[in-house]
């Protein structure tokens, strides 16, 4: 191959000061706020989205229904850009204006964009989580003189984000991996650092392979803990428990 | 604010819009998700075979492509393919692709890794029995798989094939990063070159999903039709 492999290009320092190393390690950590963030907001507004398409109320469903079918038929993308570019100018001209004013806007757009858009695909692995448990359950709480809110609080959500951790484990990996398209708005987070050393050095490969890796090993950090949580957390006497 | 709303530049800009840019995407699409299938398809009988290494390598194919943001994919597979065809086709310079035939290889590699975990979810739900049928009738294996397993196979993982697809169509956005003319990336340069970002984007994001929503649509009907037909009579 005509590529000449220079690994020592980490150690040399970067226009930002500090070494090459040092300017990628920073990247994760935007990648890590960004990613962690965002999650909690999906956890959140995908949790109350979730529980509203599993309530008996028909209006409450329809506007679940809604929220899901919006968030997750437009790219994550578009949305992104819809925040950053279309909200500020279709709000009062004010709020607009303290918007783009504001400092490190692009890692506030890319949490809001990211943030909701995952919510809509956690809002869907609860929806399923809350409808899989036996009807029995929800009946068994009211029969106890349960209300509504105190039977999801107390009966159905304990054991449903317990049943869905698997896949909310899948929806994680998918926040920390979306957080790379908020290049696209500025943020300096692990794949735009990784694209800038290619731009400042030319040393593309040992950047992104150094991406890679940090991916790599996100990942599977990630994977192993929630694997330890699932244990810990396992609802005793179903088949998937041993 | 939306009272000075112009539609005019929408419309003015339609057929580039539509004529070139979404033309792309569903190109892009169309392609990325034939090609991944049968590259799936190929991982995934590799991944359930029992010859040593091939199981392993298709398993370390799939789940390093599923750890990486497709963003980082796009960069590297831009950067990589040249000198992967240049170590291909042995030629002294690395080997010219270009932005727009790196995306459909990107896409096509990266789809695969994804549609393989689906094939081999439809390979493994058939009932052993069919393959025990097949050898009884005198099949070897190899047409035990394409004539017995896969179409089955493929059958029932049809609405989660076309599921995927809404999602690939989705994605193919994120070639704006090499800069080309897909659907977002030219309502971009136009939102850019008039000044209109309020009204191309909210456009896209309106074109995106009517096709999205339509087609998830059609894989609910799809599923519906199939849990009808797989009730026993």
């Amino acid at each position: 191959m005509g590529y000449t492999w220079n690994w020592h290009v980490f150690l040399e320092p970067s226009p930002e000061g500090g070494t090459y190393l040092s300017f990628l390690l920073d990247g994760l950590l935007w990648t890590l706020a960004t990613a962690a963030a965002a999650w909690l907001l999906a956890l959140a507004a995908g949790s109350a989205v979730g529980v509203m398409r599993t309530l008996p109320w028909r209006w409450a469903r329809g506007l679940g229904t809604a929220y899901v079918e919006i968030f997750r038929n437009i790219p994550v993308l578009v949305q992104l850009f819809l925040w950053y570019f279309v909200v500020p100018e279709i709000i009062p001209a004010a709020w607009g204006n303290w918007l783009k004013a504001l400092p490190d806007a692009s890692f506030y757009t890319a949490v809001t964009a990211i943030g909701l858009y995952m919510s809509s695909r956690v809002a869907e692995q609860v929806r399923a989580g809350i409808q899989s448990l036996p009807p029995g359950q929800q009946m068994a709480a009211a029969a106890l003189g349960l209300s509504p809110a105190q039977a999801y609080r107390h009966v159905l959500l304990p054991v449903a984000y317990r049943l869905i951790l698997p896949p909310l484990t899948s929806e994680m990996l998918a926040t920390i991996k979306n957080t790379a398209v908020a290049m696209t708005i500025g943020l300096l987070e692990l794949t735009n650092r990784a694209r800038a050393i290619q731009e400042y050095t030319f040393q593309v490969f040992e950047a992104f392979t150094a991406a890679v890796v940090i991916y790599l090993a996100l990942n599977i950090a990630v994977t192993c803990a929630m694997r330890l949580l699932e244990h810990r957390l396992a609802v005793p006497g179903l088949i998937r428990t041993k | 604010m939306m009272t000075d709303f112009d539609y005019a530049v929408i419309v003015d800009s339609l057929p580039y819009l539509i004529g070139e840019g979404l033309l792309f995407t569903i190109t892009l699409t169309a392609v990325a998700t034939v090609g991944g299938l049968i590259l799936g398809t190929l991982i995934a009988v590799m991944r359930l075979s029992r010859r040593t290494p091939l199981p392993q390598l298709a398993a370390l194919y799939v789940n390093l492509l599923r750890a990486l943001p497709l963003v980082l994919v796009i960069f590297l597979f831009y950067f990589l393919v040249p000198y992967f065809g240049q170590w291909l086709l042995n030629t002294d310079q690395p080997v010219k692709v270009g932005a727009y035939y790196s995306a459909f290889i990107t896409f096509t590699l990266f789809e695969a890794a994804y549609f393989s975990e689906i094939m081999r979810a439809g390979i493994q739900s058939i009932p052993r029995g069919q393959i025990a049928a097949g050898q009884a009738l005198g099949l070897s294996s190899w047409q035990v798989m394409v004539n017995i397993v896969l179409p089955q196979a493929l059958r029932n993982m049809l609405p989660v094939i076309i599921t995927q697809t809404i999602v690939l169509f989705q994605d193919t956005s994120l070639v704006y990063v090499l800069s080309l003319t897909d659907f977002l990336g030219a309502a971009s340069k136009v939102a850019q070159r008039e000044g209109r970002l309020t009204e191309l984007y909210l456009f896209a994001a309106a074109v995106y999903f009517i096709v999205s929503f339509s087609a998830s649509r059609l894989v609910a009907r799809l599923k519906s039709h199939a849990s009808l037909a797989a009730k026993p009579q």
